[in-house]
């Protein structure tokens, strides 16, 4: 590792950048994943996210830029030569294999009878137990994904990549896995580097994120700090809804309406269950601004209202 | 079989006429008695099937299995390889394609024809060698059962490589970025993942290849000479030469039979290793 890194960095990317043919997908991307952490790269398709993944997984090389696993340098290094696992988007479950046959494929090295054992545990961690002699064409998305897990957390990578893992689920199911994943880092404390394009998964699960955009890094933190401290106006909009007054933004929901404060047109109400969403637009300046509020029968579009916020609650960007 | 398809009548009118009635007459004239100067007659007899036992045909059924298993493991073997470099050679794949089936193009008549050109005593290949004074006498390439499996499987490989293409094609690429994620090195991802995932196009190339090797007559005939009697010139003996034409079905059905337990028995295996 170099000198001046964290002790307790496992995985770090110096000045990473991939070009293909006519663009450049990572430009100059420097990161210090913390051990035993869940990291996510957040950011839309295209955004260079996956092409780290696979940089450090060794599917690509990098253009410049180095790549240092537990203070070894890995980026001349084959895939199989580098300990880190990577759960793919589609899974990549071979299809000709038990769950068993799956889940082993990587152990083949290792002494019969420790194979045994650490299957045993690791489909007992994701509940496969009863499955284990069943082919993936037989099992559930939910199944296979875990298949897909267990497979490369059966080989105690130091970084477990996980490249979407959610986005082949259907939605209910997906909020569910999220927890479940969670609990399972915590659990087998093996470091993930989780990419996604879904703010909302990022910052349920994350201990931090970081922010890209157009192969470029925006932001790195907590989820707190990136949701409510963002430093860029593009990880502002991306983690949320944001109102841009005066080139000072403010969440939705740190907008109240009440007797005084800034005049305002409601424009439109949107009931949304558990809150109510009101759209309005600035008397003075004509801004359009957004808010949630419990309860929005008391408003119907023509009314005129006040908004006002927190000083604390303003986000400036450069 | 139900036609559902009135466009399918035409196919199947042709296959019944084509298939099936010839089909049938052999089967009838295998039970008849030979005429004088061939054609068949009455009365009905079992002779010709009883004629088999001979252990003279016993021999040349198992040297005609033997040689279309060689040529079919030898096909296997260069084909494979072949069909796994074109199915990963991106947009140069359709030019490797159309080179594989480049020789349908001329007659395989004319194709065997200029193996003996290449192969024969005063042949391409051993002036060339003698007059580079690598060898003093000529080999003896042509007329033995090298020559055959070599014309078989110059022939036939064409078969085997595109059945191999088409699921070589297919395969995920994910999975082997999978595989070597998972610490297998490049020969131990091909024979873990992408040979197993094959195992369908290897059957269907086997029997592509497999059945016309075990009945081809005109290859042996031409590059085996006199000394390899198989059992496709042993049928196409009885029919000019010999005119029995009872025997010559009584073989023929004989072959079908043993070919399609064959066949039967290889695809149950192949579905229990799958």
């Amino acid at each position: 590792m170099p000198p001046e890194t964290l002790p307790d960095t496992v995985l770090g990317l110096r000045h990473l950048s991939k070009d293909f043919a006519t663009q450049r997908a990572v430009n100059d991307v420097s990161l210090e994943i913390p051990r035993g952490a869940f990291f996510s790269l957040l950011g839309p398709s295209g955004c260079g996210k996956t092409t780290i993944l696979r940089m450090v997984a060794g599917f690509e090389t990098p253009t410049s830029g180095e790549v240092w696993l537990n203070g070894q340098r890995i980026d001349a290094l084959p895939p199989y030569q580098r300990n880190v696992n990577t759960v793919f988007q589609s899974y990549a479950l071979f299809p000709h294999l038990t769950v068993q046959g799956n889940v082993e494929f990587g152990l083949r090295r290792s002494v019969v009878a420790e194979v045994e054992k650490r299957v045993r545990e690791v489909l007992r961690q994701v509940r496969l137990e009863a499955k284990a002699s069943r082919k993936p064409s037989e099992l559930s998305g939910g199944e296979r994904q875990r298949v897909a897990l267990a497979r490369a957390i059966v080989l105690q990578p130091d970084v477990l990549l996980l490249d979407e893992p959610l986005s082949a689920l259907d939605p209910q199911l997906r909020k569910q896995v999220r927890g479940e994943l969670r609990d399972l880092q915590r659990r087998v404390g093996v470091t993930f580097l989780f990419v996604t394009h879904d703010q909302e998964e990022a910052l349920s699960m994350s201990d931090q994120i970081a922010v890209m955009n157009a192969g470029a890094l925006e932001q790195v933190g907590t989820p707190r700090e990136i949701y409510s401290r963002p430093r860029t106006r593009f990880v502002a909009d991306f983690l949320g809804a944001m109102n841009w007054i005066d080139g000072i933004g403010v969440r939705p929901e740190a907008v109240s309406i009440c007797p005084e404060g800034r005049k305002a047109v409601v424009t439109g109400v949107t009931y949304l269950g558990s809150f109510c969403h009101i759209a309005m637009s600035l008397v003075e300046g004509g801004e359009a601004i957004h808010a949630q509020v419990a309860d929005g029968a008391a408003f119907t579009p023509g009314q005129t209202v006040c908004v006002t916020w927190n000083r604390q609650d303003e986000v400036r960007v450069s | 079989m139900k036609l559902r398809n009135p466009f399918l009548a035409p196919t199947a009118i042709l296959m019944a006429i084509t298939m099936l009635a010839p089909l049938a007459i052999v089967v009838v004239y295998s039970f008849m008695t030979r005429g004088a100067y061939g054609g068949v007659e009455l009365p009905w007899t079992l002779e010709n099937f009883t004629r088999l036992w001979d252990p003279v045909y016993g021999i040349i059924f198992l040297r005609s299995f033997w040689i279309a298993a060689v040529a079919t493991a030898l096909c296997l073997v260069l084909g494979f390889p072949l069909a796994l470099f074109i199915a990963r050679s991106g947009s140069r794949k359709n030019l490797y394609l159309s080179l594989v089936i480049l020789p349908f193009w001329t007659s395989f008549l004319i194709r065997t024809y200029a193996w003996m050109f290449l192969l024969r005593d005063t042949g391409i290949v051993n002036s060339v060698l003698q007059s580079l004074r690598i060898i003093r006498e000529p080999l003896p390439l042509l007329y033995n059962d090298g020559a055959v499996i070599l014309g078989l499987v110059y022939g036939f490989l064409p078969f085997m490589v595109l059945p191999l293409f088409a699921t070589l094609e297919r395969q995920d690429p994910s999975l082997l970025e999978a595989a070597a994620d998972l610490g297998a090195r490049p020969w131990d991802a091909l024979l873990r993942v992408t040979l197993p995932l094959c195992a369908p196009g290897i059957r269907a190339g086997a029997i592509l290849v497999f059945v016309p090797c075990l009945g081809t007559y005109l290859t042996s005939d031409l590059l085996g000479g006199s000394k390899t009697v198989l059992i496709g010139n042993l049928v196409q003996n009885q029919f000019t030469a010999s005119r029995d034409w009872p025997f010559g079905a009584a073989l023929s059905l004989a072959l079908m039979t043993i070919a399609m337990v064959l066949l039967f028995a290889a695809r149950r295996g192949g579905e229990e290793l799958l």
